[in-house]
C-alpha cells in the first residue's frame, strides 16, 4: 500500500485552475524528485499536501485513509512534515531549542512544571548523530552555516518520526559542499525508511537522490519517470514543453 | 598492533573536543559579551565614586530612597521586556498608572474597602491590556500604534473620571492603603531587630525583587518563555512550528498592563492621594531602562535582570546627578546619552554585537 497517494485531485482559485486532475504515489522510504517551471502549480500541490487547504476535487489518502486537512497541524498529526525553503528556524535560538520549538519537554508538575533542558539537548544530539551531521544541540541557529540549519530543519521531522518529509527548494541558495551535506541528509532520511519529496529546480541535485521524478506542466502531470530510466535533457525538455508527455 | 587499537578511539575524541572548544562560547564569554553585565559594572562603579565623593550618596537613607524610587519603573520594565522580547513596544503604561490610581482612588473616596479598590483598579488596567493585546494579537494591528492610542485614551479617561481633581480623602481604609504603600522591611523602629547599616527596603522594591525572580523564572524555565522568545525571533517560524503565537502576543500585553497596575497601586498607597498625570513620560523612562538592561528593540532578546538592573541605572545616575549638584535640567541629556549608548553596543552587525566583537579585541584568545 502506498504511503501518500493523490487520487485526480484538482485545486482551483476562482478562475484559476492551479492543479488540474493529477493522480500519483509514494512509497515509504522513497525519494521523489517534483519539478515544474514557476507556476507550475508544485507550490499548490505541496500545499495540498501539507494540509494548508484541501482540494476543490478529488483526494489525499495517508496509508489508504482519505484525508481531508484544513490545518498543517492535521497533516503532521498523519507524519507529514514540511521543510520550508526559509527553513522556519528561529535565529536567536539554539539548535536544539529549534528541534523543540512548539513541542518542548517538560519534567515535574504543575505550577513547577519546567523544560527538560537536558533531555532536549541529548534528544538532539542523538539526531544530529542519527544523520551524521556536525551540528550542536547548544550552538546558535544564526551562527550557523545553510547546511548545517538544514539539519537543525530536518533533525525536527524525525523527531515526530514522519513518514514522509516535503522539502521545498532545500538546496537553493546554499555553497556546493553544503550542498553535499543536505543531499546526504535526504539519503539518511531515505535509509530511515522516510518517504521524501523533493522540490527543486536543481537538476544535478534531483537526479543524485531521486528514485522517481514527477514533472508538472501547467497544473497537469506530464511524466513520472524512474530517475535511472531519464535523462536531464528529457526532463528539461518536459519542463519546458518541449516535449509533450512522457 | 594492540596498542594502537587502544590508543585510536582516545586521539579521536581529543580532536572533536578541541574543535568544540574553539568554537561553542564558554560560559565567562557570554557573561563578558552580556550587556547587563556591563551594566553592573556600571553601576558600581558609579555608586563606589558617588559613595566616597558624596557623604550623603553612600547613606541606609539615600539607599532606602533610590531602591524605592526605580522599583516602580523596575516592576513595569519587567511587563515592557516581555513584550519587547515578542517583538512589540509598549507605549501605554504611564497612562494605564494614571488610569488605575484614579480608579482605585475614586472607589477609596466612595468608602470602598481597600481590596475592592484595588481589584476595581487592577481589573480597569487589565481591560486596557486586554484591548492593545486583542489589537496587536488578534487584529494584527503595529503594537506601536495601538498601545500610541491607548496611551492617549487611557490618560483621557482618567482626568475625565477624576474630574480633573486629586483625589485623597479616601475613607475607612486610608490607613491600610498607606501602609500597603509605605511598608518597609526589615525596620529600624524601636521593635525592630535591624541594625542601623541595613537600609528599610521598601515594599516597591520587594515586589520588585518578588517579579524579577518569578519573570527570570519563566524565562528559563517554562515553555512559554520560550515561546516568547521564539516569536521575537521568527514569528512565522514559531506558527508554523505550533507555537500558540497570537495567545502569547496577548498575554504579553495583558502582563505588561498588569505591571503597570501594580506599580500604580504601590505609589497610590505610598502617596496617599491619587493624581490622574501619576505615570506621566514614564512610558519613555521604562522603555529607556528596559533597551539598557539589554532588550533588543527588534525581538528575540532581553532578561529579567537586564530589566532590573536597567531601571536600578537609569535612577543611580538621576540620583548622583542631583547630589553632585547638577542642574536637574541635565538629566534628559545624560539619560539620553545612556541609551543611544547601550543600543550601540548592543547593536548587532552580522551574528555579533559590538560588545562581543570589543570584548574580543580586549581579550587575549586562551580566556574566549
Amino acid at each position: 500500500m502506498a504511503l501518500l497517494e493523490v487520487r485526480n485531485v484538482s485545486k482551483s482559485f476562482g478562475a484559476i485552475h492551479a492543479v488540474n486532475d493529477i493522480s500519483w504515489s509514494v512509497e515509504p522510504g522513497e525519494v521523489v524528485g517534483l519539478m515544474g517551471d514557476n507556476g507550475a502549480g508544485k507550490s499548490t500541490l505541496v500545499k495540498l499536501i501539507a494540509g494548508n487547504f484541501p482540494p476543490t476535487e478529488g483526494e489525499v489518502l495517508v496509508d489508504g485513509e482519505v484525508c481531508h486537512f484544513h490545518k498543517p497541524i492535521q497533516a503532521r498529526a498523519k507524519g507529514i512534515e514540511v521543510v520550508y525553503q526559509d527553513l522556519a528556524l528561529a535565529d536567536n535560538l539554539t539548535a536544539a531549542q529549534n528541534v523543540f520549538l512548539g513541542r518542548e519537554l517538560n519534567k515535574g508538575f504543575w505550577p513547577f512544571r519546567v523544560l527538560d533542558k537536558q533531555a532536549m539537548i541529548d534528544r538532539s544530539a542523538g539526531l544530529f548523530d542519527e544523520l551524521k551531521s556536525e551540528t550542536r544541540p547548544r550552538d546558535l541557529v544564526k551562527k550557523m552555516s545553510g547546511g548545517q540549519r538544514q539539519a537543525v530543519a530536518i533533525a525536527r521531522t524525525r523527531l515526530s518520526n514522519a513518514k514522509l518529509v516535503l522539502m521545498d527548494e532545500p538546496t537553493a541558495a546554499i555553497s556546493v559542499r553544503q550542498v553535499a551535506q543536505v543531499l546526504e541528509l535526504i539519503r539518511r532520511l531515505k535509509h530511515q525508511d522516510v518517504a521524501v519529496i523533493l522540490i527543486s529546480h536543481r537538476m544535478p541535485d534531483v537526479f543524485a537522490v531521486s528514485d522517481r521524478i514527477i514533472v508538472m506542466r501547467r497544473g497537469a502531470k506530464v511524466a513520472d519517470k524512474a530517475t535511472a530510466s531519464t535523462s536531464p535533457e528529457e526532463i528539461t525538455g518536459l519542463i519546458t514543453g518541449a516535449i509533450r508527455a512522457a | 598492533m594492540q596498542h594502537d587499537i587502544a590508543k585510536a578511539p582516545e586521539t579521536s575524541h581529543a580532536a572533536i573536543s578541541d574543535v568544540a572548544e574553539n568554537k561553542e562560547q564558554t560560559f565567562g564569554a557570554r557573561v563578558l559579551s552580556s550587556q547587563p553585565f556591563w551594566v553592573t559594572i556600571a553601576l558600581i562603579v558609579l555608586v563606589v565614586v558617588m559613595t566616597i565623593n558624596e557623604p550623603t550618596f553612600g547613606t541606609t537613607e539615600n539607599a532606602a530612597n533610590v531602591t524605592r524610587n526605580f522599583a516602580p519603573i523596575g516592576i513595569m520594565a519587567m511587563g515592557m521586556t516581555v513584550v519587547i522580547i515578542t517583538g512589540g513596544i509598549d507605549l501605554s503604561v504611564g497612562s494605564v498608572m494614571g488610569l488605575v490610581a484614579i480608579v482605585a482612588g475614586l472607589f477609596l473616596t466612595w468608602h470602598y474597602s481597600w481590596y475592592v479598590a484595588f481589584t476595581m483598579g487592577m481589573i480597569a488596567g487589565l481591560a486596557c491590556g486586554t484591548v492593545n493585546g486583542f489589537f496587536v494579537a488578534y487584529v494584527g494591528m503595529p503594537s506601536f500604534v495601538v498601545t500610541l492610542g491607548m496611551l492617549s485614551i487611557a490618560r483621557s479617561l482618567a482626568v475625565v473620571f477624576s474630574a480633573n481633581q486629586m483625589l485623597y480623602q479616601f475613607g475607612p481604609d486610608a490607613p491600610i492603603v498607606r501602609a500597603i504603600g509605605q511598608a518597609k522591611w526589615p525596620s529600624h523602629a524601636p521593635a525592630g531587630w535591624a541594625p542601623h547599616w541595613i537600609p528599610e527596603l521598601s515594599s516597591h522594591f520587594w515586589v520588585l525583587v518578588g517579579l524579577a525572580l518569578i519573570v527570570g523564572y519563566v524565562f528559563n524555565s517554562k515553555a512559554w518563555g520560550r515561546h516568547l522568545f521564539a516569536i521575537g525571533g521568527n514569528e512565522q517560524a514559531a506558527r508554523l512550528t505550533g507555537v500558540p503565537v497570537d495567545w502569547i502576543k496577548f498575554q504579553a500585553y495583558v502582563f505588561s498592563a498588569f505591571t503597570a497596575s501594580l506599580a500604580s497601586l504601590l505609589l497610590l498607597g505610598y502617596n496617599g492621594s491619587a493624581i490622574n498625570a501619576m505615570g506621566q513620560g514614564y512610558e519613555l523612562r521604562v522603555i529607556a531602562a528596559t533597551v539598557i538592561g539589554g532588550a533588543s528593540l527588534m525581538g528575540g532578546s532581553g532578561t529579567a535582570f537586564g530589566a532590573f538592573i536597567g531601571s536600578a541605572f537609569l535612577e543611580v545616575i538621576r540620583n548622583a546627578l542631583l547630589m553632585a549638584g547638577i542642574d536637574s535640567n541635565w538629566q534628559g541629556a545624560f539619560v539620553g546619552a545612556f541609551i543611544i549608548l547601550a543600543v550601540l553596543l548592543g547593536m548587532q552587525t552580522g551574528a555579533t554585537s559590538i560588545m562581543t566583537a570589543i570584548v574580543q579585541q580586549l581579550l587575549p584568545k586562551k580566556h574566549r
